[in-house]
């Protein structure tokens, strides 16, 4: 089903690209990056997923067994869709993707259970925006359970803004470019 | 079972209505098939109408088809409660690009309203 998706005007930003070093409230050296599209990192970010707690699924994703989370994987982490990943060491974090929906991306990132609270996600979702924008991506959207407002709070404090909230998931949208760089 | 199957513009919407035919031969099920109209760009009422005889034919099952246009979950759910039907059968979950589990408005009414059994075809 296809409808105009309401974007708010302004811009928000600019945000820091990857890669971004930091070191979490539990005290471990998180690094950043864009996914490299190696075999390396794509199993890392798979052995996270068969990790990840059922319980913090959305919407059916990650899917929950081993096959269809590698299915899953080969659609968002190829072609179009834009990928950055938090590491510690040689262990995935964390982990959001921008995939393409026409003119727009949907934006999608789970943080491990060992990494929640630790002030991952908030920098994830910058430095995913951030390299969004470098890209050339000017519009994103999610979904999120109404009743997580722990997700819903971090979208805030980021800038997103309801766009749909009379449906099971609330739709929130952000802006992130205008079109003024086209030339980049 | 007395089965009230929707079937709507979306390609989802019509292998929901195969899987239905098929249980409806093998445990002999009454189906009645209400075509949704919601002017889809997708198909137009004419080709779901098609669409939905030769799914019929597949499996041999005959079934009565009407329509539902105004408010379609909303008469969904009227014709199965009025009409002493067992079961309400729609497709239940497009995805999102990203993948997520997505549960259009009229899947949503009827599960919120029907007090007859709603069945979400996957």
């Amino acid at each position: 089903m296809s409808y105009d998706r309401r974007f708010p005007d302004t811009v928000t930003g600019p945000f820091e690209g990857p890669p971004i070093r930091f070191t979490d409230k539990a005290g471990r050296e998180i690094e950043i990056r864009a996914h490299d599209e190696s075999e390396r990192e794509y199993e890392a970010i798979a052995s996270m997923y068969d990790e990840f707690d059922p319980a913090d699924r959305a919407q059916g994703i990650p899917p929950s067994d081993e096959r269809r989370i590698r299915e899953w994987l080969e659609n968002i982490l190829s072609g179009e869709c834009l990928n950055v990943v938090a590491w510690d060491g040689d262990r995935a974090a964390g982990h959001a993707t921008l995939v393409p929906d026409n003119d727009d991306y949907e934006l999608a990132i789970f943080v491990l259970q060992a990494y929640q609270e630790a002030g991952i996600g908030t920098r994830l979702m910058k430095g995913l925006l951030g390299y969004g924008a470098e890209s050339g991506v000017e519009t994103v959207w999610l979904t999120v359970e109404r009743w997580n407002q722990p997700a819903v709070g971090l979208y805030k404090k980021i800038g997103f803004e309801i766009s749909d909230s009379e449906s099971f998931e609330m739709e929130m949208a952000i802006r992130i470019g205008d079109g003024a760089d086209e030339s980049g | 079972m007395r089965i009230l199957v929707g079937v709507g513009a979306s390609d989802g919407s019509l292998r929901a209505l195969e899987q239905t035919v098929e249980r409806a031969v093998e445990a002999g099920d009454e189906l009645t098939v209400a075509i949704i109209e919601d002017d889809s760009p997708d198909r137009s009422t004419d080709e779901i109408e098609s669409r939905v005889e030769a799914a019929l034919d597949s499996g041999t099952v005959d079934a009565e088809v009407r329509h539902v246009d105004d408010e379609p979950g909303s008469e969904l759910v009227t014709i199965a409660e009025s009409e002493g039907f067992d079961r309400i059968v729609l497709s239940g979950g497009t995805t999102s690009p990203m993948g997520k589990i997505k549960i259009g408005s009229i899947a949503e009414f009827v599960l919120l309203n029907s007090h007859v059994s709603v069945t979400l075809i996957r």
